[in-house]
């Protein structure tokens, strides 16, 4: 029985398993595809598929952090990148080079990330001032945003850009993939964030019990409102990754990640009512969603199959997170967390 | 007193969404004479009988408190599923047949979901999020992801019955089918469901308070797994008419539409945190729904803008109770 006890502790956080989860998902494909899994190629195609999707699981990470949801992302990202697509298009002579090029990049991309910023304003004034439910109020925005994207592009894709805009999602720093690096680097100042600093303490306080937040006298306004201007932000990043690896923008590209995004969080461990959720359990779920997807696809599995098994390791984890007689993890809840 | 208390709200949300609809009638025949016609409303009723059996499923789901993501991956499951059976082991079978058995795999698969939610005690929204894509994975995987265009001949027969047939004064052909019947068998099933038997008050009673409603001897695991079986069967329903309809089983139709669906229920006054929501709301919703898609360039908006008007309606539709409600709590306070 006391021989038991350590592995039942180490297995006690939804991230502990998540990374067993990871770990055995990566040596299952390393065992069925020898090969081909463990290739240096493999490693950095996953590295230039995956940041994409996890940059949109962190904004929908934070929103959840506080007991909402975030099912903008798509269309904030979309948004963002068609405005500074058209930008791009409309004052800038695709054959730009130098210094000219990069000053016009720098303002596409400031510009979008102010879009997704704006975006996320208006998102968390529906939350936080007119008292909308965050799943409607974004569910309902996310339609206006894509509706405007359309509306700017007419529904075509936007293309014809400067050669830099390609640089950010398809060139290496190092070896190593931009795309990659961009993500680690994001994912480190949300982890800071929402760690060691009082924002993020007050977001998880806020999650974990409204209640005893307002009674504790924080600004719960102003708190979500910089919540979901955060997510829209990060959501504009992400669709600028989109463009620069498609090298066009248009207003439904990326369309499957939405749901992707909340799977991914949810998967991570972050509990979907608040309060609850590590930037290490998102990038752990990332990892195996994208071990699954790569792994099988050598083994020639169907894209369609690999949604199947996104669905079962959800609703998997999910069972194991939350039916503690289930076997690991079993009575431990007080002491293994935080 | 839980009855005048949310008569009072929701009649407010649907007379506003009422009024929208008249609103957007008049400006639309002032733009064109022709717009208040009857083969307008047929077409709106034509393109509400699916919606509207989806809708009414997802406002069950609301007034239970839970949401329910995968209807539409039901829907083609149990269509496609159908289909392809019927084409190669019988294809003679009338055409209830094939709705039996489309019902029948909505219900199973509705089942499963409630498995999930009613025992193992998971989130709604996660449930069904997951079982969406294990849905649609399952049919594209193993049961396949061909387009099938020829349908059991009784399943293309069945979208010939028409109710109602006739020529418009200036020559064009109106014509009603069936099927929509089907949907007003829906409503009417639903309607009593809810408003006549002791588990449409468990229903609301769940969606009001689980705790509440378990402590006045509400068995709510029995009640939530109805309710999943039932939206299930809603499901294969509609999906089976779909594919009759536009006479072709296409495996990769329907999904996506589930949050515009949502969006219908919503905007008709169901609310999310559950124990309310109206069948009549929920027809309203989604004739404004089907009314902006369809008509929206008749009063001048062009096409491009549908998805915006369509989130501004969201957006207005749940914001004005929402803030009403902020500001009546803030008074009370």
């Amino acid at each position: 029985m006391s021989n038991l006890k350590p592995k039942s502790n180490l297995l006690a956080s939804p991230e502990a398993r998540l990374a067993l989860i990871a770990i055995v998902v990566f040596v299952v494909m390393s065992i069925l595809s020898p090969g081909r899994f463990l290739s240096v190629a493999n490693a950095t195609s996953m590295a230039f598929q995956f940041p994409e999707f996890a940059i949109l699981a962190l904004a929908m990470t934070v929103t959840m952090l506080t007991g909402g949801i975030d099912l903008s992302v798509v269309g904030t990202s979309n948004l963002s990148a068609v405005f500074a697509a058209t930008l791009l298009t409309q004052f800038v002579d695709p054959s730009l080079t130098g210094g000219d090029m990069f000053m016009w990049l720098g303002i596409a991309v400031v510009a979008a990330i102010c879009v997704g910023m704006l975006a996320g304003l208006f998102n968390g004034i529906l939350v936080a001032i007119f008292g909308l439910p965050p799943i409607l109020a974004t569910l309902g925005s996310g339609l206006v945003f894509t509706g405007l994207a359309v509306a700017l592009t007419g529904g075509s894709a936007v293309m014809g850009f400067p050669v830099g805009v390609a640089w950010l999602g398809n060139e290496r720093l190092f070896g190593i993939p931009i795309p990659l690096i961009l993500f680690v680097i994001l994912a480190l100042i949300i982890s800071f964030v929402l760690t060691r600093t009082s924002f993020g303490f007050k977001i998880r306080m806020y999650g974990a019990n409204p209640l005893a937040a307002e009674f504790a006298a924080l600004d719960i306004d102003k708190l979500l409102i910089k919540v979901y201007v955060l997510s829209g932000a990060l959501s504009a990043i992400a669709g600028l990754l989109i463009m620069s690896r498609a090298n066009s923008a248009k207003a439904d590209y990326g369309s499957s990640y939405l749901l992707l995004a909340v799977l991914i969080a949810v998967l991570g461990g972050v509990n979907p009512y608040g309060g609850y959720g590590k930037i290490i359990g998102v990038v752990l779920a990332v990892l195996s969603m994208q071990f699954l997807s790569s792994g099988l696809n050598m083994l020639q599995v169907s894209n369609f199959a690999r949604e199947l098994i996104w669905g079962v390791l959800l609703i998997f984890v999910m069972i194991v997170n939350t039916q503690k007689s289930f076997g690991f993890g079993a009575k431990k809840k007080s002491s293994a967390t935080t | 007193m839980k009855k005048l208390f949310s008569k009072e709200f929701l009649t407010r949300n649907e007379t506003l969404v009422g009024v929208v609809i008249i609103a957007f009638c008049i400006l639309a025949s002032f733009a064109d004479a022709n717009f208040m016609s009857i083969p307008t409303l047929t077409d709106l009723m034509r393109g509400g009988i699916v919606l509207g059996i989806f809708a009414v499923a997802a406002m069950l789901v609301l007034v239970s408190g839970g949401i329910d993501v995968s209807f539409t991956a039901v829907a083609v499951f149990a269509m496609y599923t159908t289909t392809l059976f019927l084409i190669n082991y019988a294809p003679d079978m009338p055409w209830y047949f094939a709705f039996a058995i489309s019902i029948i795999i909505g219900a199973g698969l509705g089942a499963i979901n409630g498995v999930f939610i009613a025992w193992f005690g998971l989130p709604t929204l996660i449930v069904t999020l997951g079982t969406l894509s294990i849905y649609r994975g399952f049919v594209l995987t193993f049961v396949g992801s061909k387009l099938i265009s020829n349908l059991p001949p009784d399943m293309r027969g069945f979208s010939r019955l028409m109710m109602v047939r006739g020529t418009n004064a200036d020559g064009s052909f109106y014509s009603l089918p069936w099927a929509f019947a089907a949907l007003v068998g829906v409503v009417v099933l639903t309607w009593f469901i809810l408003q006549r038997t002791m588990l449409g008050r468990a229903i609301f009673a769940i969606g009001g308070s689980v705790e509440s409603a378990r402590r006045i001897g509400i068995n709510v695991r029995a009640v939530q797994f109805f309710i999943y079986i039932y939206v299930g069967a809603l499901s294969g329903l509609a999906g089976i008419i779909h594919a009759s309809m536009s006479r072709v089983a296409n495996p990769f139709d329907l999904v996506g539409l589930e949050l515009s669906v949502i969006a219908a229920v919503v905007l008709g006054g169901a609310r999310l945190i559950g124990g309310h929501g109206t069948l009549t709301g929920t027809i309203l919703g989604v004739s404004l729904i089907i009314l902006v898609r369809n008509s929206l360039i008749v009063i001048g908006i062009p096409s491009t803008w549908q998805s915006v008007a369509i989130g501004a309606l969201i957006l207005l539709g749940t914001g004005l109770p929402a803030w009403q409600a902020k500001r009546a709590a803030a008074r009370a306070a």
